[in-house]
């Protein structure tokens, strides 16, 4: 399961080591949390005295300690999921039928299997903890009739074991939906400490929040089927039920507010003790990583900037390396002068040109990507069916980068598969959007162009119509309409394009700054050689964005989440690029000002750029 | 130290008009009118613009009284007042509730009032309406008894914006073509303008809720754009916002709210913020960020600013002597700050610089107090706290507002200019008095940011008029013989000053 490449020395190296600190820091903290934790549940208003002293010993308890060492072990496997899931690009789902097929993907359902697991065991430590009436499966008791003293099921402990498992799953779940496991980099650097201590209020209420729901969603789910494990577990175990007292699964017994205090508090602590390892890791992960530019040694030359940036096959390799290079050319003198070096011997400006090319054609991939988009995207703002995309000539251009948004949207089943698992870029399922970055040419698997094809999704309903009177056929319609993967979820098609797209602005960003300090610091003039494909690439992109969002539905902006751990940067990611784009050009074109009148570039992009200058645009 | 006694005598009768061979020349001067530039000035009044009389909330004592039922009130109350609103609609409505709960909330609301109360009395700024807090802490002069509320020059094209009493913002071109009038549901209260560098059509502007972002195309011949041209930026707790800084690259822009300890910095093309915190001071009123982006100005409600570098988001504490930091511009190469704090009449310097690791204390650069200036129609004071400070963008003038006493008739706000010579030691020279019209007094000013032949200052005038005052200088180095001997000359008049000025020389 746990398939990481372990060949990039980047990987080996930086991203091993600050997943294990994000691991080890999660574990230290433990003890700080279990501490709060046992505080909160043992709470009694009107016995301060007697509250904290029996949580100190509660604290040094072998039982306590035991619990501990087995959260260790969940928090250790969530951090190995966090490693293994980790995506810095999203999948976006563009139809409901590909949600649904993420949901039911085979990894997924072992990820969900997992975190119910870990979701009971924490449950069961929180139970051990809270003592009292929660502690343990089987309890003591009298039976009515004889009067011998019997073991009866614990419907406290099984209630909250079953709330593990129902936290576990919905975490597992809605970490697919609202991507829980997408990873993006903050607008500005700072130092680990402060961030931490700046997202922790805002770990601590999404926990709590999301506990909220998640009590009320299970009390409500097990009122309607909380005797179908009650009566499983007891007869397989042998139990009693204690007829004595009062079921869970009536009105009157969920409405305990003890038992619903407890339950949200453990559901908290669940919460947190996952949410901070998923924070850790994320502000370990986005740690800016600064690489050298250039290299005395030649054995070091693969990990230097103009290597690493060319590089394809390391996604956050490449990510950071777009990130170093985006601030060194705002905050680094020094290394921006060894970017306009000459090679010593010979002469030849390597670093640059390197840089240069590898940011120009990330650029110019988003705007083929985006041409293929407008063409093959009809006047309605949906995707055209199969038939009339294939009859468009975007076969004539290469398959990897056009063709690939689209039969994946198109035959929603394919993005479906992919959801958050990225790091294996060679297997079919792997996330189209990361095997464009990487430049991988698309398999067209005969199995996908099967399920894609229209017409067996619309044979599924006239068969079933047959049979059936012609209000269920109407239902069918209603249904098909749902999942038809031709029915694209507003605006979602204009996110998945725009999914990779921070590593675009860096692009933007580092080339404008460099070109832009080049103008004062640029000895030999290195810059000015590339400088008309620079700005004619710009502009290009340019007119590809601005067509993008004449399209239907891409300029809508999307609902913000109110609390969520799951980031939603990737939706406006699209706007984003289109400021950085337009800065970008500004900071050309203010810095050379007149000089770029000498610039030798086409009438037409020089028309564009005089907008610029005149501030029109 | 330069004191406002060695200024040359302000000139009381006639509007400043513009300054060429070192003398502000005033419009007693005959055949000056043709010198005038091409900029609109137009003039606003409180008469034409009706500002509103009263917050949408009290509007309700307009209608008749209906009672609904308690919960509808409660929700209603919840949603106009929140927390406090629900509480007071309980208690108030005693009869028809359990009486536990009415004692139980009238509890919780005394409670709240108390800590509220004790949370006040540490930040006295905390009991301040919305609308108090803005006028005391934004950088206009007497804002809300103003007809112009803000203003802000773009930063690369002949384009202002203006911010008025009726909450619409005007935005004006240096050609004859319409001036779009932006009006929004949230734009309320503006306190703070400012445009988007490296970037034609974005402005935003700091509401008494809200942050906007207003997109206007520059080729657009619309004079009403649509309020779907603006992005409403809002994060609970955090608002009045008083202060508003883009990064000079346009890519960042940081808000500030007195009742917010943390400030905001907005990705805002991607609607996401990163909150900033830092705990002591209980707010932040004022931003500046350095021309060169490496540093931005955080002044808090208390005696207490922050200096924070913009790689790592780390920050310097400076703490004051006496009151909180008013008012603060940076040199153009983002290497000195020169502020003003309330209750304290002196510029203060603080010189960063990348090798020494910043500064260790602040060195007081120009001392303001009040100074007496005989004149035809009686003595003139001027002098006294400085309201804001503005410093052109090549460095080469220093505009100083400084406040004057409404009681006393002889005294008004008035600008006072300074030349500014950073080597071989930073020194402030004096240039002169900026005047207006008979009775007006100046509220704002700022500097244009690119003007050709030296340095252009816009001033807001009490009376609504918004004027601009050029200063022809050819840069660098002029500071050098002439310029004392020009202001001895002018000085000469003045025995008072003179021993201050020869104390200078020697």
């Amino acid at each position: 399961m746990f398939s990481l490449k372990q060949n990039c020395w980047f990987i080996r190296k930086v991203v091993i080591w600050r997943a294990v600190a994000s691991i080890a820091w999660s574990v230290l903290l433990l003890p700080v949390t279990s501490a709060v934790f046992v505080l909160l549940s043992r709470f009694s208003l009107f016995h301060p005295i007697q509250w904290i002293s029996e949580c100190t010993s509660l604290l040094t308890a072998s039982s306590t300690i035991f619990s501990l060492v087995v959260l260790c072990g969940v928090v250790l496997i969530t951090g190995l999921f966090n490693l293994e899931f980790y995506t810095l690009v999203p999948s976006i789902p563009c139809s409901r039928m590909a949600l649904l097929g993420t949901v039911l993907h085979p990894r997924q359902c072992v990820h969900s299997l997992v975190y119910c697991t870990m979701g009971m065991l924490v449950m069961w430590c929180a139970s051990v903890t809270i003592g009292g009436r929660y502690s343990t499966l089987g309890i003591p008791c009298k039976q009515s009739e004889s009067g011998e003293v019997v073991t009866c099921l614990n419907e406290y402990h099984l209630f909250l074991l079953l709330a593990g498992a129902f936290m576990g799953y919905s975490h597992s779940f809605l970490g697919v939906v609202k991507n829980m496991y997408y990873v993006s980099f903050q607008p500005i650097q700072q130092y680990k400490y402060p961030r931490f201590k700046g997202c922790l209020p805002m770990v601590v209420k999404c926990s709590v929040i999301q506990s909220l729901y998640s009590a009320r969603n299970f009390a409500a789910l097990y009122f309607f089927f909380g005797y179908v494990p009650k009566t499983w577990i007891s007869s397989t175990l042998h139990l009693q039920i204690d007829s004595s007292l009062q079921p869970l699964d009536s009105l009157t017994g969920l409405l305990d507010f003890s038992l619903l205090y407890h339950l949200s508090i453990s559901g908290t602590f669940l919460y947190f003790t996952w949410y901070l390892t998923v924070l850790l890791f994320r502000i370990y992960v986005t740690e800016a990583y600064s690489f050298p530019v250039q290299s005395t040694f030649t054995e070091d030359a693969e990990q230097c900037l103009p290597k690493v940036l060319a590089e394809t096959n390391t996604l956050v390799m490449k990510f950071l390396a777009l990130q170093d290079l985006a601030l060194l050319s705002q905050h680094s003198l020094s290394r921006r002068l060894e970017v306009f070096s000459l090679s010593q011997p010979g002469g030849h400006p390597h670093n640059w040109n390197a840089i240069s090319r590898e940011c120009m054609s990330l650029l110019s991939e988003l705007t083929q990507r985006l041409l293929a988009h407008q063409d093959a995207v009809a006047s309605n703002g949906r995707v055209k069916s199969q038939s009339d995309v294939s009859e468009t000539p975007r076969l004539s251009v290469p398959l990897r980068t056009p063709g690939s948004v689209f039969t994946s949207s198109v035959g929603g089943m394919h993005s479906a598969l992919t959801a958050p698992f990225t790091p294996d870029v060679d297997s079919p399922f792997s996330s189209p959007a990361i095997r464009r970055l990487v430049g991988q040419q698309e398999p067209r698997s005969p199995w996908f162009g099967t399920v894609q094809s229209p017409h067996i999704m619309r044979r599924g309903p006239k068969l079933w119509s047959a049979s059936t009177g012609e209000t269920a056929r109407l239902k069918l319609s209603y249904l098909h309409k749902i999942f038809s993967s031709n029915v694209q979820l507003p605006e979602a098609s204009s996110q998945a394009l725009f999914a990779d797209s921070q590593a675009h602005i860096w692009a933007l960003q580092g080339l404008s700054h460099l070109v832009a300090a080049s103008f004062s610091e640029d000895q030999f003039g290195v810059v000015q050689t590339t400088l008309p494909s620079i700005l004619s690439c710009l502009v290009v992109l340019l007119e590809a964005v601005d067509r993008h969002f004449k399209l239907p539905h891409a300029s809508s902006k999307p609902v913000r989440t109110v609390c969520s751990m799951g980031d939603s940067t990737y939706k406006t990611l699209r706007f984003a690029l289109r400021a950085a784009l337009k800065t970008a050009i500004y900071k050309i074109t203010t810095t050379f000002g007149e000089h770029l009148n000498a610039v030798n570039i086409s009438t037409e992009h020089r028309k564009r750029l005089q907008q610029f200058l005149e501030f029109k645009e | 130290m330069c004191s406002l006694g060695v200024f040359p005598a302000p000139v009381t009768a006639a509007q400043t008009l513009f300054e060429r061979n070192n003398e502000l020349l005033s419009a007693l001067h005959p055949g000056e009118h043709s010198q005038a530039c091409d900029l609109p000035s137009p003039q606003f009044t409180r008469d034409t613009l009706k500002g509103h009389s009263r917050p949408e909330s009290s509007s309700r004592s307009v209608f008749l009284d209906q009672r609904d039922t308690l919960w509808m009130r409660s929700a209603g109350a919840w949603r106009d007042a929140g927390l406090y609103g629900l509480l007071d609609e309980i208690t108030n409505s005693a009869e028809e509730v359990p009486r536990f709960l009415a004692v139980g909330s009238a509890c919780v609301l005394a409670l709240l009032r108390w800590a509220s109360s004790f949370h006040g009395s540490l930040f006295p700024h905390l009991t301040l309406s919305s609308d108090e807090m803005v006028a005391e802490f934004s950088q206009m002069l007497d804002w809300s008894d103003s007809a112009l509320r803000s203003f802000a020059w773009h930063p690369h094209t002949d384009k202002f914006a203006v911010a008025l009493l009726d909450d619409s913002i005007k935005i004006y071109k240096s050609n004859s073509s319409p001036t779009p009038t932006l009006k929004h549901r949230c734009q309320r209260s503006v306190c703070a303008l400012q445009w988007k560098p490296l970037c034609g059509s974005a402005l935003a502007v700091a509401c008494q809720s809200c942050l906007l972002i207003w997109h206007v195309d520059p080729a657009s011949l619309s004079t009403r754009p649509s309020s779907g041209c603006a992005q409403v930026l809002s994060h609970p707790g955090h608002s009045p916002i008083t202060s508003i800084a883009w990064s000079p690259t346009g890519s960042l822009l940081v808000s500030a709210s007195p009742v917010d300890t943390s400030m905001m910095v907005w990705d805002v093309a991607a609607e996401s913020a990163v909150p900033l915190q830092r705990v002591g001071g209980g707010g932040v009123t004022y931003l500046s960020w350095s021309p060169d982006g490496s540093r931005l100005l955080a002044a808090t409600p208390s005696a207490l600013f922050r200096v924070w570098e913009t790689r790592m988001w780390t920050c310097e504490r400076w703490p004051c002597l006496k009151g909180s930091c008013q008012s603060a511009c940076w040199s153009p190469d983002g290497g000195c700050l020169l502020l003003s704090m309330q209750g304290e009449r002196v510029i203060y310097a603080l010189t960063f610089s990348d090798l020494t690791g910043g500064p260790k204390a602040a060195s007081v650069v120009a001392d303001l107090s009040e100074t007496t200036f005989p004149g035809p129609d009686g003595d003139l004071t001027v002098g006294g706290e400085v309201c804001s400070l503005s410093w052109d963008p090549r460095g080469e003038r220093l505009a100083v507002l400084l406040k004057g006493d409404s009681q006393a008739d002889n005294h008004p706000s008035v600008i006072a200019v300074f030349k500014t010579r950073s080597s071989p030691v930073f020194e402030l020279l004096p240039c002169g008095f900026v005047m207006g019209e008979a009775g007006a007094e100046p509220r704002f000013m700022q500097f244009h940011p690119h003007f050709q032949h030296g340095a252009l200052l816009t001033v807001c005038w009490s009376d609504g008029r918004i004027s601009h005052v050029p200063f022809y200088f050819s840069s660098a180095g002029l500071l050098g013989g002439d310029s004392p001997q020009q202001a001895l000359a002018s000085n000469t008049t003045n025995p008072s000053s003179n021993k201050l000025y020869t104390e200078q020389i020697s």
